[in-house]
């Protein structure tokens, strides 16, 4: 077969389905059960270690996100 | 040890460079041989100077490695401003040709220059915005000190010196004559290398962060990154000439080469200008509205949904070309289907003022940057529209084409991008706050109405110039010469210059205002976390 026919083929089948199923996968993943709460503390990164690494959290959200991942190392 | 490693290399760089200035075939290359020669002999003796005195190892590791960033905001503003400059130039000599000096034919006109401010706007302003920002923010969202010590300070002087050889090279005819391509063979390598330590300094950076998630900011920067990497690795296959020379063949040929510089071209767009600026925009908004991004569930989605489908819409630079119909019509689908992920993106930013409009009224900087969402939301409707074939058989060719360009440059990126400088200076330079918002104000309508008058005389005139190429007669003659249509866009095109300077006013009005706020604001003691107070 030629290469580009060859290709071509692959790339109308089994890359589509691939990439497809990624990114079905992807969107299904980012709405697990759970993500919720990891979300709001990603989300309030922005708002920690603003002057130095060694920053405690300042944000507005500032209790809640600590309550919720002390166990992290963010000291 | 590792300085005589520099040592050596340095010096057989200038060694090099010397027999180039030798044997160079053309200007450009000559002028660039020169320019070599001096960074790499002053560096030389910088290093000798330093070479085998004891160094006392300092532990940063408690701090952001902020000195390469305060360069970065200097080199965006002075960029931008030079940028602009040239921009409101040309556009003054499309409407007066006797701009085109005859002394400085050759060199300063038209066709010379535009490459200059294309390449000055996007890559020496936007470019050094991206990086800039990109290691404050990878910094702060990742508690770390920027990864590989000095190597920051590599990519940002390595940059500089690829928007020097590129600008240069330009005027004096280096150009291998593809859209936002331009710089030839050497510069080209030289980008490479300072692009992979990019991307080094940025994962070391992320690897070793504090934090257990990556933030949504630095997926965007990352995705620019590597995006931006492989694009210019794939529209830059070409072969020298000579070594001796700046010209260089291309390895693709024909439509190919069309669909390759296209496909480049379009995901510069993508990812230079839209998923960079992307990562700016949810650092930057959310720290200057003072709450988290109104979904991060929105934002991830936003990421992969504009990551999967920005890459296949470059073919709808080609409607009507030698590329097939279905590479067009992919190229256009793809495109069209893009609107979504765009104005999720633009929802998810301006709902997370939602509970805080109040500060539009009180702070300029956020109304900057909330107009930067509005252009982001409008150029991403208009593009996906004039990609449709039907549409793109009017538009392209047109200024409409260059209307819609500058309302998501000067709207989206300089906005936000002026927004994020305004951010950054009072914390970079410890200041309790800028010097003064009425001049934000200034500068936020001049650059507001300078983009309207620009957009708008683009649409009349691009419109106009489409439907005077297509009109025919009763024999189905053509109407219109194409001198025609130039006479007629001469009102626009005065608008359209007017409206670049306001837009260059209101940039120096922010260069004034930035440099006041670092030598008179008064200075801060503890964080600041929230930059600028309400009136």
């Amino acid at each position: 077969m030629e290469e580009y026919t060859l290709l071509r083929q692959f790339a109308d089948s089994w890359m589509l389905l691939l990439l497809f199923v990624v990114f079905v996968g992807i969107i299904i993943w980012a709405f697990r059960p759970g993500s919720s709460k990891t979300h709001e503390d990603t989300a309030n990164i922005p708002f920690r270690h603003v002057d130095s690494p060694n920053d405690g959290d300042t944000g507005p959200n500032a209790h809640k996100a600590n309550a919720a991942t002390d166990e992290e190392a963010r000291t | 040890m590792l300085n005589y490693i520099k040592l050596m290399v340095l010096g057989l760089i200038a060694l090099f460079s010397m027999m180039a200035i030798n044997y160079a075939r053309d200007e450009a290359y000559f002028v660039h041989a020169i320019i070599i020669l001096l960074v790499s002999g002053g560096m030389f003796l910088w290093i000798l100077r330093r070479t085998d005195e004891p160094d006392t190892p300092i532990d940063y590791s408690g701090e952001y490695m902020d000195g390469v960033i305060r360069y970065g905001v200097i080199a965006t503003a002075f960029w931008g401003v030079v940028g602009f400059l040239a921009g409101v130039f040309i556009a003054f000599q499309l409407a007066f040709p006797a701009l085109n000096f005859e002394w400085a034919q050759g060199y300063a006109n038209f066709g010379r220059l535009r490459p200059l401010h294309t390449s000055a706007v996007i890559f020496a302003f936007g470019g050094n915005a991206l990086i800039a920002t990109s290691f404050y923010v990878v910094q702060r969202t990742s508690a770390a000190r920027l990864w590989g010590g000095n190597l920051a300070w590599f990519v940002f002087w390595g940059y500089q010196l690829f928007i020097v050889l590129a600008a240069t090279g330009y005027l004096l005819g280096g150009t291998q004559s593809k859209e936002y391509a331009e710089p030839e063979w050497y510069v080209d390598i030289w980008l490479t290398v300072v692009w992979v330590a990019y991307l080094v300094v940025y994962l070391g950076t992320i690897i070793k962060r504090k934090e257990p998630h990556i933030y949504v900011a630095n997926w965007f920067y990352l995705a620019f990154i590597v995006t931006v990497a492989m694009l210019h690795l794939v529209n830059n296959m070409t072969v020298p000439v000579s070594i001796w020379g700046s010209k260089s063949v291309i390895l693709w040929s024909g439509v190919q080469d069309a669909m390759v510089q296209w496909w480049y071209g379009h995901n510069a767009v993508g990812f230079f200008l839209t998923a960079g600026f992307l990562g700016m925009m949810y650092y930057f908004i959310p720290k200057q509205a003072g709450r988290p991004v109104y979904s991060y569930k929105l934002s991830i989605i936003h990421f992969w949904a504009l990551i999967f489908l920005y890459i296949w819409a470059g073919p709808h630079h080609l409607h009507y070309t030698a590329l097939p119909d279905w590479a067009t019509t992919l190229g256009m689908v793809f495109s069209v289907i893009l609107w979504m992920p765009s104005w999720g993106g633009m929802i998810n930013g301006l709902m997370t003022l939602s509970g805080a409009w109040d500060k539009l009224r009180t702070d300029p900087v956020i109304r900057m940057m909330v107009i930067s969402l509005g252009f982001y939301g409008m150029s991403t409707f208009e593009g996906p529209m004039m990609s449709i074939r039907a549409v793109n058989s009017l538009s392209h060719y047109t200024d409409w084409t260059i209307g819609h360009v500058h309302s998501g440059a000067l709207g989206w990126n300089g906005m936000i991008t002026f927004g994020a400088l305004y951010y950054l200076v009072p914390v970079l330079w410890k200041r309790e706050r800028l010097y003064s918002l009425s001049l934000v104000s200034w500068h936020f309508w001049l650059a507001t109405i300078g983009i309207i008058l620009y957009a708008a005389s683009m649409w009349v005139t691009g419109i106009m110039e489409g439907l005077m190429w297509r009109e025919v007669d009763a024999n189905g003659f053509l109407v219109n010469s194409f001198a025609d249509t130039v006479a007629a866009k001469f009102p626009m095109y005065v608008v359209r210059a007017l409206g670049g300077v306001l837009f260059l006013s209101g940039a120096i009005i922010m260069c004034y205002n930035l440099w006041m706020t670092v030598r008179r604001a008064p200075a801060k003691e503890a964080s600041l976390t929230v930059a600028v107070p309400a009136e």
